[in-house]
């Protein structure tokens, strides 16, 4: 039997980027609030600033600021003629674990989506007609337009000390940034990386092909910062041990150093580690949650009611507890009736890898995760949907994220797989490669989505979540011409040698790509294809708000979490000044 | 693959240390046996003093036999660089059997279990260290009935033979799926050998020294402007070198 606590006001499920962000927003509001995340927590200091932190075998091939999946994991398929199977060990996705979420040890990259992607729907059909969207595609808009997200972009990117360099400034376009950004009120809070070797033969090559090169914005501040809620940032030390890795500078924007401690200020404010949401209970109606069951650290089921519940879990564990408590009608692809589950996107991508002799020198370890340049020519709705024959885009960009060796040691073509050549190979290439690599757009498919397994069980005896996924040609002709212009960028280089690379063949589980898993319960104005109205809160259930990239109608050519971070911002500002002021719907349905 | 002459036999490691002269077989320094006869066959690299190296904490001898002919074959020691055997890879691989990731750690192994497709990932019930012994005595059997010999007293070419045939999938095992046991020793081969010193493997940082990869605890924040497009030659730290 569960424990049942007294009432608090709410309850925020899950403690990383948009956990920390409501919980931060949320605190002063005086109400009771208590958060709780399944994992531990790291502090900077000590766990980060030793030199332990810098160990490729512990965190990369062991995983160990990730989800355990031996407690939690998903089954995946390609599609419903297989059998899902379990993913049995981590690949190709990460999701954290622990105060800070991934948050901790993201790569830093901030983008604000383009225009198009917050409008995908109406822009495609204004400018196509109906007939370009593809017949199992599920084209639509957030509800929220790019202009009306601008300032929590803007807030984003000063909370985090974002890097980089304007393009659109008020309308004007500004050399040296992104011309086709949407319209920014201000420029970015600190300037952007220093640029490496592999920037500049980028930044080279697409000038030389007519392409818009600027630097990567990035959440790794290039000088020391100070953000407006007093938090303060060190310069990045280009460390080479970023993306997976926590931040001994606390110059990697991140949580656990700036909103969870400004939460904690608050005595209503309450953080419980090791506490894993098992369920959200609901009513005898069904349209109200009224408390949610976890395990505490020593495995006892506490029941912990609440007013307001806030579900900030990470895109995939949001969607599982949204099935397991019967929050919104599970979707079903053979209907296409149903919502929770619906939209699952992913990445994809295509690109080139160039070998230089030894006379070009990358430094590839002298890096952080953002130290790129980055091209979006071919990326929303700059390039023409009906003549490249693909919808979304993809975003081509270079330069190094770290080369730690056992993950990064390049070899060229034809190179043998093991021996003295293949040793030989290693050598010779490691400082002297490089990657021009397309990030593409995924969009979201009938057939592809999420529901709850049949058959395997996670550790606490709940049925796992299942992915049923794979690309359509949409996804395999982008990542084609991804890979052409690549080359052509590649061919005015004139490296050694290149190779040509492309997604082919169905999408696999194994290899990372990214842990950028989108949608399974959109955002929208429509609540026949969306879970969540415009300020993520759930149709079905009002008191309960999802976010993440949980609720992204399909996912673009750029990184996930600026949205993720301004759409928290947005919902918090809707529960602060009009949620809990007047409890109930804040959309009409 | 391997370069080497496939007369070049591997000599049962037992009677080599005794040809060479260890004084005491029972006292038998795992990860120097091959070194050993790569040095007497002139690869050029010194093998790594007698006595420096820990034992095993999870393979047999035998085992520890298997392990180090096949990555001889794998990273051989040459004028490129240090081999595996001498690059103390087998003692990383030892030590990661033997512990948490060995058992399991990190590794969903709730039934029912079935093959499915290879985008699906790994599906056996097999924690990696029953993998890597049950495809070792796999593998051993497979080269008995080959070439009535174990795996560790073929000679070069016939290993890299034979680990080519496992990586292809083109060798039955009894037990474990070929590709699979051959996936998980490269893999683990990879990161004894480019991995941190910390963990037992890239002896010396040798393997960081001979790509140039300056090592952990770096702070870049001039040097990335100072070098960009020039060599930066700097000796590499490890953990252990902060320990
Ligand atoms: C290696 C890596 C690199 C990345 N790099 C980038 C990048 O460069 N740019 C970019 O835009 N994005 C990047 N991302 C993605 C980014 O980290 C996420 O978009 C972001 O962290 C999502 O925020 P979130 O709040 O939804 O989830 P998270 O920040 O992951 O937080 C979710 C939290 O919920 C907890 N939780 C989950 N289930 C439960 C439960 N049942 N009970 C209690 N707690 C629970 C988790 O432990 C976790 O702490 C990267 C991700 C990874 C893993």
């Amino acid at each position: 039997m569960a424990t049942k606590l007294k009432p608090v006001d709410i309850v925020i499920v899950g403690l990383g980027w948009t956990g920390g962000i409501m919980a931060k927003e949320l605190a002063d509001t005086g109400l009771r609030i208590v958060a709780l995340e399944r994992g531990i927590q790291r502090d900077t200091d000590p766990d980060f600033v030793s030199v332990t932190k810098d160990d490729e075998v512990r965190y990369v091939r062991r995983n160990e600021l990730m989800q355990d999946v031996t407690k939690e994991t998903i089954t995946f398929r390609n599609n419903t003629s297989q059998t899902a199977l379990p993913m049995r060990r981590l690949g190709s996705f990460l999701p954290g674990d622990g105060v800070g979420g991934a948050g901790v040890h993201w790569a830093g990259i901030t983008w604000r989506w383009m225009e198009w992607d917050h409008e995908a729907y109406t822009r495609t059909v204004d400018r196509y007609g109906k007939s370009i969207i593809p017949a199992d595609m599920q084209l639509q808009d957030w509800g929220v337009t790019y202009a009306e997200l601008e300032p929590y972009y803007e807030k984003f990117e000063m909370l985090c000390g974002t890097s980089g360099k304007a393009g659109n400034l008020n309308g004007k376009i500004v050399e040296g940034g992104n011309p086709f950004e949407g319209l920014r009120k201000s420029e970015y809070p600190t300037e952007p990386l220093v640029r490496t070797q592999a920037n500049l033969l980028f930044e080279k090559a697409a000038r030389e092909r007519g392409l818009h090169p600027f630097p990567q914005p990035s959440s790794t501040a290039s000088q020391p910062y100070t953000n407006p809620d007093g938090i303060d940032f060190g310069q990045c030390h280009y460390c080479g041990f970023c993306e997976q890795f926590g931040c001994e500078a606390n110059a990697k924007a991140s949580p656990h150093f700036t909103v969870i401690p400004l939460a904690k200020k608050n005595p209503n404010f309450e953080l419980r580690t090791r506490s894993r949401v098992l369920k959200i209970n609901l009513d005898s109606t069904g349209k109200k949650a009224v408390s949610v069951t976890y395990l505490d650290a020593r495995g006892n089921e506490i029941e912990q009611p609440a007013d307001l519940i806030i579900l900030s879990a990470y895109q995939l564990s949001n969607v599982h507890l949204m099935l397991l408590s019967g929050i919104g009608q599970p979707y079903d692809p053979a209907t296409g009736q149903g919502v929770v589950g619906r939209g699952y996107t992913y990445t994809n991508s295509g690109g080139a890898t160039l070998y230089f002799d030894e006379n070009t020198h990358m430094n590839p370890f002298m890096a952080t995760g953002g130290t790129s340049s980055v091209c979006d020519d071919f990326n929303g709705d700059v390039y023409d949907f009906a003549e490249l024959g693909f919808i979304g885009g993809h975003q081509l960009s270079a330069g190094h994220q770290g080369a730690r060796p056992i993950g990064y040691h390049p070899t060229p073509k034809g190179t043998p797989k093991w021996g003295s050549e293949w040793k030989a190979a290693v050598a010779r290439s490691y400082n002297h490669t490089m990657g021009i690599g397309g990030s593409g757009a995924v969009m979201a498919y009938k057939q592809n989505y999420l529901d709850l397994d049949p058959t395997y069980k996670d550790a606490f005896g709940r049925p796992l979540l299942r992915m049923t996924f794979d690309y359509t040609e949409n996804e395999y002709k982008m990542s084609n011409h991804a890979a052409d212009v690549a080359v052509e960028m590649a061919k005015t280089l004139n490296p050694k040698s290149f190779t040509r690379n492309t997604k082919s063949g169905p999408y696999s589980i194994v290899p990372y790509q990214s842990t950028h898993n989108m949608g399974g319960a959109l955002m929208g104005t429509d609540r026949s294809t969306s879970a969540l109205n415009q300020y993520l809160q759930s149709w079905d259930v009002p008191n309960v708000f999802v976010l993440g990239a949980t609720s992204f109608s399909h996912n673009s050519g750029k990184n996930p979490t600026g949205p993720v971070g301004a759409l928290a911002l947005w919902a918090a500002d809707a529960v602060k000044n009009r949620y809990l002021k007047n409890p109930g719907p804040l959309a009409p349905s | 693959m391997s370069k080497r002459n496939d007369d070049e036999c591997a000599v049962d490691r037992r009677n080599f240390l005794k040809v060479i002269g260890v004084a005491s077989v029972s006292t038998t320094i795992p990860g120097v046996a091959i070194a050993a006869e790569t040095t007497a066959m002139g690869h050029g690299h010194a093998a790594p003093a007698l006595g420096s190296r820990p034992g095993y904490v999870f393979l047999n001898l035998d085992e520890g036999g298997f392990i180090e002919a096949a990555i001889d074959v794998l990273i051989p020691s040459d004028s490129t660089g240090p081999g595996a055997v001498e690059s103390g890879v087998v003692i990383y691989i030892d030590r990661q059997l033997g512990g948490a990731y060995g058992s399991g750690a990190r590794l969903y192994l709730q039934g029912p279990f079935q093959e499915g497709e290879p985008e699906q990932g790994y599906q056996l019930p097999f924690t990696p260290a029953e993998l890597i012994k049950a495809g070792i005595a796999d593998v051993d059997a497979y080269a008995l009935e080959k070439h009535q010999k174990n795996f560790a007293a073929l000679s070069l070419g016939d290993r890299d033979a034979i680990l080519k045939e496992l990586d292809e999938g083109k060798a039955t095992l009894a037990t474990v799926p070929a590709k699979i046991f051959f996936g998980h020793l490269w893999s683990l081969t990879q990161e004894g050998y480019f991995g941190d010193p910390i963990h037992g493997g890239n002896t010396d940082k040798a393997v960081w020294k001979m790509i140039g990869f300056p090592g952990v605890g770096n702070i870049y924040t001039d040097a990335i402007l100072e070098y960009r497009n020039k060599p930066y030659p700097v000796e590499p730290q490890s953990i252990q070198d902060f320990s």
